[in-house]
């Protein structure tokens, strides 16, 4: 797969100017997008905000630590989804839920940190399972690990509450606001999954993001040349899963339940189909692939219906959808839009044409 | 084994008494201090060979996976689809024929036949990227689980065996004594799953037979170690590439048809025996049939015991094997780094 690195030019200097000169290569496109982003619920309805928005911005961040572990550090990790559940499972568990034999109770300020620890140690754990192998080795394991946290979910009913998992699971009324109000809830998921994007495109850029796509491009030679690459590998799975694991808190606040079928073999497939339909080269892919997703899912059984077609034919419309990426673009929907971009480039540039560069 | 024995000489007496008391746990007639501790030798005994049974259905899927995965490096996510697709078109054919024995040959031919247009289709298309592939092969999964659902619906089918081989055989392995003759009980096992069992053990055996005694099997063993070299010697490598990837998926049609036999089939039992197939080749090594056959054994063995001794906790025990191997032997037991 032709992965390009994303290398700024980081560290280029200390003063001011030299400090906000990223915001000079923000395009005027990238201002819009941002725009229309925050005057949102201005105009659209409740449904669209908390269940396209909301949902695609949480699928997202789930999809970026998928994007993260693949595009910087090629390893591409099925466990993503899973640490998410954990996450949400331990927000359940820790804090409040219907089921009050095994909730807790803590307030949100210990029980939230909480969960991100322990899906955090979770997917660092799994993830130092998984780099003791290579290349398609790592998908192989972690979609066992993320079997047996399935199967292990519905079997406990201990700690698990088994099959039915946890219902009533809610946001704290932070500042007085119900924050499962679909704006209240747009704007919690849209802060959360345009810090996780931001976070992970400067740590892209810093020395450990850098290092990290090195030991992705050739792990012999940035051992030869004193990088830890198991340390680092593992770092990457970390990092990865504190994204995931905020995403999963945010995934089961917006269905207020958490059950094995949260983090179960469709839900870890489709992480990977978002993210790869999205995209793996940039961060941005793996909203785009959820958006598409959510949109396909929520809007395509009214589409097939009005073909003629029954309803529930709709994963097979993903799988088809999938598919089609996976053979003519390797690099998603981003690559698409790369390629038709340098297309129209081209025939713009008659000069570049003539001189031979064209095809 | 000599050399073994005498590099470890603690290793080995651990190992002999722990295959002796295997042996007295499987033969001999329990003592009662025992069967208190324990439960009934007829439970113990039912565990056992349900798991070396279930470990002959894992082999039959799990091996086609680690044929195709060491010859052409190609994760086929598609392989439980193909294991499920094998059941439902056994179950339609034994039940148009009326004869069980057609269903294996059927399931074999279709499934085979689909794998055939998967490699000269998809596969051929995107040799050497291995992640393509596998994601290619997620997609088919996919597509494969929705179009089944759609033909044969969410319900349970269980293919009939035949009457010959219908019902319980008694066995020679004593299950108890009575208790007023003092005779002893042999243990009664349903007769379809030992023929099924002896069915996988000579599918193995004959799966050796041909990769070590035959020129196709020499010509296989070679592009498992290096295809680069075995096509440059002018070997048709994707006319081999073509069988193994057919076989392969035969086999695990083959493998629906025996579980759908004796479990039963529906969707979500292609994931199941996805995952198991991923287990046992991760567990036994690679690209190995020997290290297929051993994890198999040792998954199916763990799986009935740990849902006879601990219930809650049987998908844990198979984890753990797996994490134990995967800490101390990367490459899987029998498997080369």
């Amino acid at each position: 797969m032709a992965l390009q690195a994303n290398i700024g030019t980081a560290g280029l200097g200390t003063g001011v100017v030299e400090r906000l000169a990223w915001l000079r290569r923000v395009t005027p496109g990238t201002w819009l997008v941002v725009l229309i982003l925050l005057i949102m619920p201005a105009f659209a309805g409740d449904f669209v905000l908390f269940q396209v928005f909301g949902w695609s911005f949480i699928l997202g961040m789930i999809g970026l630590s998928l994007m993260f572990l693949a595009g910087y550090g090629g390893m591409v990790s099925l466990v993503q989804m899973t640490v998410a559940g954990c996450a949400g499972y331990m927000v359940a568990i820790f804090g409040d839920s219907a089921i009050t034999t095994i909730s807790l109770g803590w307030p949100w300020y210990l029980a939230i940190p909480v969960a991100v620890v322990i899906a955090t140690l979770f997917g660092t754990l799994s993830g130092a399972l998984a780099v003791r192998t290579e290349g398609i080795y790592t998908i192989m394991i972690t979609l066992a690990i993320a079997s047996a946290f399935f199967y292990f979910t519905r079997q406990n009913y201990v700690i698990f509450n088994g099959f039915s998992g946890f219902n009533g699971v809610l946001p704290p009324a932070l500042f007085g606001v119900d924050w499962r109000q679909p704006t209240a809830f747009y704007y919690l998921t849209l802060f959360w999954a345009a810090l996780g994007y931001a976070i992970v495109l400067y740590v892209s850029r810093s020395p450990f993001g850098l290092a990290l796509q090195g030991v992705r491009d050739n792990p012999r030679r940035m051992a030869a040349l004193g990088f830890n690459v198991t340390a680092h590998r593992i770092a990457a799975y970390a990092f990865a899963s504190v994204i995931a694991a905020v995403g999963g808190i945010l995934l089961v606040w917006s269905n207020a339940q958490v059950s094995p079928g949260t983090a179960g073999i469709g839900p870890v497939i489709d992480i990977l189909v978002i993210a790869v339909v999205g995209g793996l080269g940039r961060p941005i892919g793996p909203f785009i692939g959820a958006l598409i997703y959510v949109l396909l899912r929520t809007f395509a059984l009214d589409v097939l219906v009005a073909l003629g077609l029954a309803g529930e034919r709709f994963q097979l419309l993903i799988g088809l959808g999938f598919l089609v990426i996976v053979f003519w673009s390797p690099d998603g929907v981003l690559g698409l839009w790369d390629r038709l971009r340098a297309r129209a480039e081209r025939s713009r540039d008659v000069f570049r044409v003539n001189a031979g560069r064209g095809r | 084994m000599r050399v073994f024995v005498e590099r470890h000489p603690i290793w080995s007496l651990l190992i002999g008494l722990a295959v002796v008391f295997a042996l007295w746990l499987i033969f001999a007639v329990w003592p009662p201090a025992f069967l208190d501790a324990f439960g009934r030798k007829k439970i113990f005994l039912n565990a056992l060979l349900n798991g070396i049974t279930l470990g002959g259905l894992y082999f039959l899927v799990a091996s086609g996976f680690t044929l195709i995965f060491g010859l052409m490096r190609n994760v086929n996510l598609a392989h439980g689809s193909l294991y499920l697709l094998g059941g439902y078109v056994g179950y339609e054919f034994a039940d148009l024929t009326g004869y069980w024995l057609l269903a294996f040959p059927a399931a074999f031919v279709v499934v085979a036949a689909l794998g055939v247009v998967l490699q000269l289709a998809v596969f051929r298309r995107m040799e050497g990227q291995d992640l393509r592939q596998t994601l290619v092969t997620i997609g088919i999964s996919i597509v494969l689980a929705d179009l089944m659902l759609w033909i044969w619906g969410g319900d349970f089918y269980q293919i009939e065996a035949p009457s010959w081989l219908s019902g319980p055989v008694e066995t020679f392995l004593v299950s108890g004594v009575k208790r007023s003759s003092g005779e002893a009980i042999f243990l009664k096992y349903p007769a379809v799953r030992l023929a099924i069992f002896a069915a996988s053990m000579v599918v193995g055996i004959a799966m050796w037979l041909v990769l070590n005694r035959t020129r196709i099997g020499m010509l296989i063993r070679a592009g498992v170690d290096d295809r680069d070299m075995l096509s440059a010697t002018g070997v048709r490598i994707q006319m081999i590439f073509v069988l193994v990837f057919a076989f392969g998926a035969g086999l695990a049609g083959i493998g629906g048809v025996v579980g759908g036999t004796f479990q039963s089939m529906a969707p979500g039992e292609d994931v199941r025996f996805l995952l198991a197939s991923l287990v046992v080749v991760i567990v036994g090594g690679m690209g190995s049939i020997p290290g297929a056959a051993l994890g198999a054994l040792l998954i199916g063995v763990a799986e009935q015991f740990g849902s006879v001794y601990m219930p809650t906790y049987a998908v844990v025990v198979t984890f753990l094997i797996m994490v134990l191997v995967l800490a101390f032997r990367p490459q899987g037991l029998l498997g080369r780094s």
